[in-house]
């Protein structure tokens, strides 16, 4: 870049006193445009997680709950030593892992398709098709799984026609497993996507001519490049449902209280 | 290149997915159309009655006023602030570079009930009123990281060479921007934009810790569905919202022509 | 802080904290078109948000609140609330003497607030599965129907709990499920923790109970009249009934801000909501029973029975078999201090559902 400003600056020496200034201070420039952001950045988001911070080492008023503000490390002992909420974390944990294995297992193939097998065409309309039900509201997705778990809902009455006894996963773990694979599947098809496009189709078609079967390379050749993509998918997937309360108290039955669950109720207990 | 049986089954595979994706979302278009209030399957008849219902009921109409502005105004203001931080982060190495890169994708990485809670406490604590100007700030810190994702993305794919050939050829700074850089990355920047107002369009949790009286669509569609009432009006808010949407974006892939709007994830 | 002694003109703009269809357009359209007094809303999903909101005295961002007697007391020692001035509500005559001064909302004769509804918890029941009527709470602690129960999920279930316990196992000495020692508290949440692999869900709003009930997959469970009512009229086969042990039960109070910004309207705001028409609006509404005692003709006049079926003509004696919800303070009805405040029920309902 100071190429650049050096090269302009030769043809339009003294043009703009303005220009000089930023030939001379190379620097300024990106102050300049870095100075709004981070001043946003600093001044509202961190100084709001700061805050939090601070706040969660206060005490309670055990009867207004009003937070005291006394240094305390009770809320951490609390939440390190009590069973329950050793419970609740293993419990978040586990599920969020469990989704992102699966949405891995569903969004690879799929993406490898999208990639590598289909057409220009059928590329752009499968890419939309995945990024449209982002944008339809995420609650209403939510709220599509009671319809279709509930007792009288669409899966039950679909095994029943096909003369299988219904089952009864609304309200429990498996239930908040499903949602949770849909709902963020999205998120792990597209970075998984984006990343197979870019291993150039040249370097299997080498492998081919080099006599690797198929199989091998993609193994040995596209799984490896893909896994940035992957990476990027499973951190958004996991980290997505790790933080989520809303599908718990929606889908969730008795036992499926997460961790964003008492964080919430926590938020209303102390902030 | 791929053998026939492998190629078959990945189409089998395609199919199946996309069934998964989009039975739950057609769903609700057809309970739209249900007679009862009771949502249970098969459905117990066609009706038009709950869109003409959900047209005159003045509380879906200010939660959509509502949910329009806070969108623009958060879109505008990403739109800025996330441009700016891309250039400055693109066009320079300095000293700290990385932990500031990192802070702009923070509110991605954190969970929004973190974000939430925080900016909740952090109004608190200022004495700041609840309006929409706080539900506008919320939205921005997390759609600022999704301009700036795709800005940067753009900007680190075009060739650096052209600015510069642009300078040799006379032109000066502001020249070399309206005629080289803003073409270049006009589109992400379009799609960009796209994706946050998406973004701040569909919000709800941090929404729920900076709204104040006010509802936006997606508060007043949590709200219902807890309500559990208007039900009907749910699907004919949620059907309209999704066919709303598909041509943004439809427009959003086109532009960037699939790969640069695989910048999505980073939406949330 | 003498509250004030007359009704000014209103502000033109009124901010409610309240529970979801507390303020329903059938009559809220109708009182602002009267008083100018344009209302807006923020729905709160449980009285811990209530309480949360209203921090500051609603910091002026909030004039009231329709807070339930579990959060009442919280409000009032927090200083968010502010007495109010019971002789500018001239319905307030005609309410129930039970709910003109109760303890949770009034005290040393000082009133916080305008009693405005109430509703016992009752035992919801399929009649499919119980043709003979339960007859006591034992059913929701029964493992023979495990998997098939729902409660709330609200910490103020450990009085239920305590409630039960009081009439079952009198050597724990409960007198009242709201003042609870160590010992008679821990038994509850032990009660509670047994209970627990019974319960298909802790219900958090009353849609959640329905659907559950509506789709089969609960049989009997803690609820309020309004869910037996939606039930009904959806053709559900459910009864309820309010067993031996007695029931706790709610009462919603509109509370004033502190900082509240927009007094008069908020006066002519609770003056409007305990006229008669308006409580048996809003009771047929949301199926719980008013506190004005003439609401009871006009309950009939929209739903024939509908006086009788919600106890909204019930005698005194009747509030005597309710234990209404109110906050745990560590001060017990002794003066001791050994009682088990509120915090601690929030904790120990966290480790009970998890």
């Amino acid at each position: 870049m100071a190429v650049t400003d050096a090269g302009r600056l030769r043809k339009n020496r003294g043009a703009a006193p303005l220009q000089t200034l930023l030939w001379r201070w190379p620097w300024v420039r990106p102050a300049l445009l870095l100075t709004p952001p981070l001043a946003w950045f600093v001044l509202v988001y961190l100084t709001s997680l700061v805050l939090l911070l601070i706040t969660a080492f206060w005490t309670i008023d055990t009867f207004t709950t009003q937070i005291v503000q006394v240094w305390n490390l009770d809320n951490f002992r609390i939440i390190l030593t009590e069973p329950a909420y050793r419970l609740i974390i293993g419990r978040t944990v586990g599920i969020a892992a469990l989704v992102t294995v699966t949405d891995g297992l569903l969004a690879f193939p799929f993406a490898y398709y999208m990639a590598k097998v289909a057409s220009r065409r059928t590329q752009t309309i499968l890419f939309a098709a995945v990024l449209l039900p982002l944008w339809a509201s995420y609650l209403a997705r939510v709220y599509a799984w009671i319809l279709i778990l509930n007792h009288s809902g669409i899966l039950n009455w679909s095994l029943q026609s096909i003369g299988l006894p219904p089952a009864n996963i609304g309200y429990t773990n498996t239930a908040m497993w499903l949602v949770f694979s849909y709902i963020w599947l999205p998120f792990m098809i597209i970075p998984t996507y984006a990343a197979l496009e870019r291993v150039p189709d040249s370097l299997l078609e080498a492998a081919a001519d080099l006599g690797a079967r198929r199989w091998r390379a993609v193994l040995d050749i596209v799984v490896p490049l893909a896994i940035p993509g992957v990476v990027a998918g499973s951190i958004f997937t996991f980290s997505l449902t790790l933080g989520d309360y809303i599908t718990p108290i929606l889908v969730g039955g008795a036992g499926s209280t997460f961790i964003g669950n008492v964080v919430y109720i926590g938020a209303f207990e102390a902030l | 290149m791929e053998g026939r049986w492998t190629k078959l089954a990945l189409r089998i595979w395609a199919a199946l997915i996309l069934l998964f994706l989009f039975i739950p979302i057609l769903l609700i278009f057809f309970y739209a159309f249900n007679t009862s209030n009771i949502e249970s399957w098969p459905i117990a008849g066609l009706t038009f009655k709950w869109f003409t219902a959900t047209w005159n009921d003045s509380d879906v109409r200010s939660a959509l006023v509502l949910s329009l502005q806070a969108g623009l105004a958060a879109t505008a203001l990403a739109l800025v602030l996330g441009s700016c931080a891309a250039f400055a982060i693109h066009r320079t190495t300095f000293f700290g570079r990385d932990a500031v890169s990192l802070l702009f994708i923070l509110p991605l990485a954190l969970p929004g009930i973190i974000t939430g809670i925080a900016l909740n406490a952090f109004f608190n604590f200022g004495g700041i009123t609840f309006s929409i100007w706080t539900i506008v700030v919320g939205h921005a810190t997390f759609c600022i990281v999704v301009v700036y994702n795709n800005v940067l993305a753009r900007l680190r794919r075009t060739q650096g060479s052209l600015v510069e050939a642009a300078a040799d050829l006379g032109a000066n700074g502001f020249q070399t921007f309206k005629d080289i850089t803003l073409p270049l990355i006009s589109t992400s920047v379009v799609a960009g934009a796209m994706l946050a107002f998406a973004l701040s369009f569909d919000e709800v949790i941090v929404t729920t810790f900076t709204a104040g009286a006010q509802s936006t669509l997606p508060i007043w569609i949590f709200g219902q569905i807890r309500h559990g009432i208007l039900l009907p009006e749910v699907n004919v808010v949620v059907s309209f919202v999704i066919l709303v949407t598909i041509i943004p974006v439809l427009v959003a892939a086109r532009l960037t022509g699939g790969g640069g709007a695989a910048r999505v994830p980073a939406a949330r | 802080m003498a509250p004030q002694t007359s009704i000014g003109p209103g502000e033109g703009q009124l901010n409610l904290v309240l529970w979801d269809g507390y303020a329903d357009k059938s009559w809220v359209d109708p009182f602002t078109a009267t008083t100018g007094c344009k209302v807006n809303q923020k729905p709160a999903g449980s009285s811990d948000e209530m309480v949360s909101l209203m921090k500051d005295g609603g910091a002026g961002q909030w004039d009231m609140v329709s807070a339930s007697g579990d959060a009442d007391l919280r409000l009032i020692y927090g200083g968010d609330v502010k007495p109010m001035n019971t002789s500018l509500i001239p319905d307030f005559a005609n309410f129930q003497t039970y709910f003109k001064a109760p303890g949770y909302n009034t005290i040393n004769g000082i009133h916080y607030g305008i009693s405005l509804q109430w509703g016992p918890n009752t035992l919801l029941y399929s009649t499919k599965k119980f043709p003979n009527a339960p007859t006591s709470w034992s059913t929701i602690y029964d493992p023979a129907n495990k998997g098939l129960l729902t409660v709330p999920d609200n910490p103020i279930q450990i009085a239920d709990a305590a409630l039960y316990l009081s009439k079952t196992q009198p050597n724990l000495g409960i007198k009242d499920p709201y003042e609870l020692t160590q010992k008679q508290f821990d038994a509850s949440v032990a009660l509670l923790k047994q209970q627990r692999p019974l319960i298909k869900k802790y219900w958090a709003l009353a849609t959640d109970e329905i659907t559950l009930f509506q789709n089969g997959d609960v049989v009997a469970g803690a609820a309020w009249p309004f869910q037996t009512i939606q039930l009904k009229a959806a053709g559900a086969a459910v009864a309820e009934t309010i067993p031996i042990e007695g029931a706790t039960g709610w009462a919603d109070t509109w509370m004033l801000a502190t900082k509240a910004t927009h007094p008069n309207c908020a006066y002519l705001w609770t003056k409007w909501v305990s006229t008669p028409k308006v409580q048996a609006m809003q009771a047929l509404s949301f199926g719980e029973t008013p506190v004005n005692t003439k609401a009871c003709a006009e309950m009939e006049a929209l739903s024939a029975g509908s006086c009788a079926q919600y106890h909204a003509d019930a005698p005194g004696s009747y509030f005597n078999t309710i234990k209404f919800w109110t906050t745990p303070t560590a001060t017990c009805d002794d003066g001791s201090n050994n009682c088990i405040p509120y915090a601690q029920w929030q904790a120990a309902w966290t480790t009970i559902t998890a």
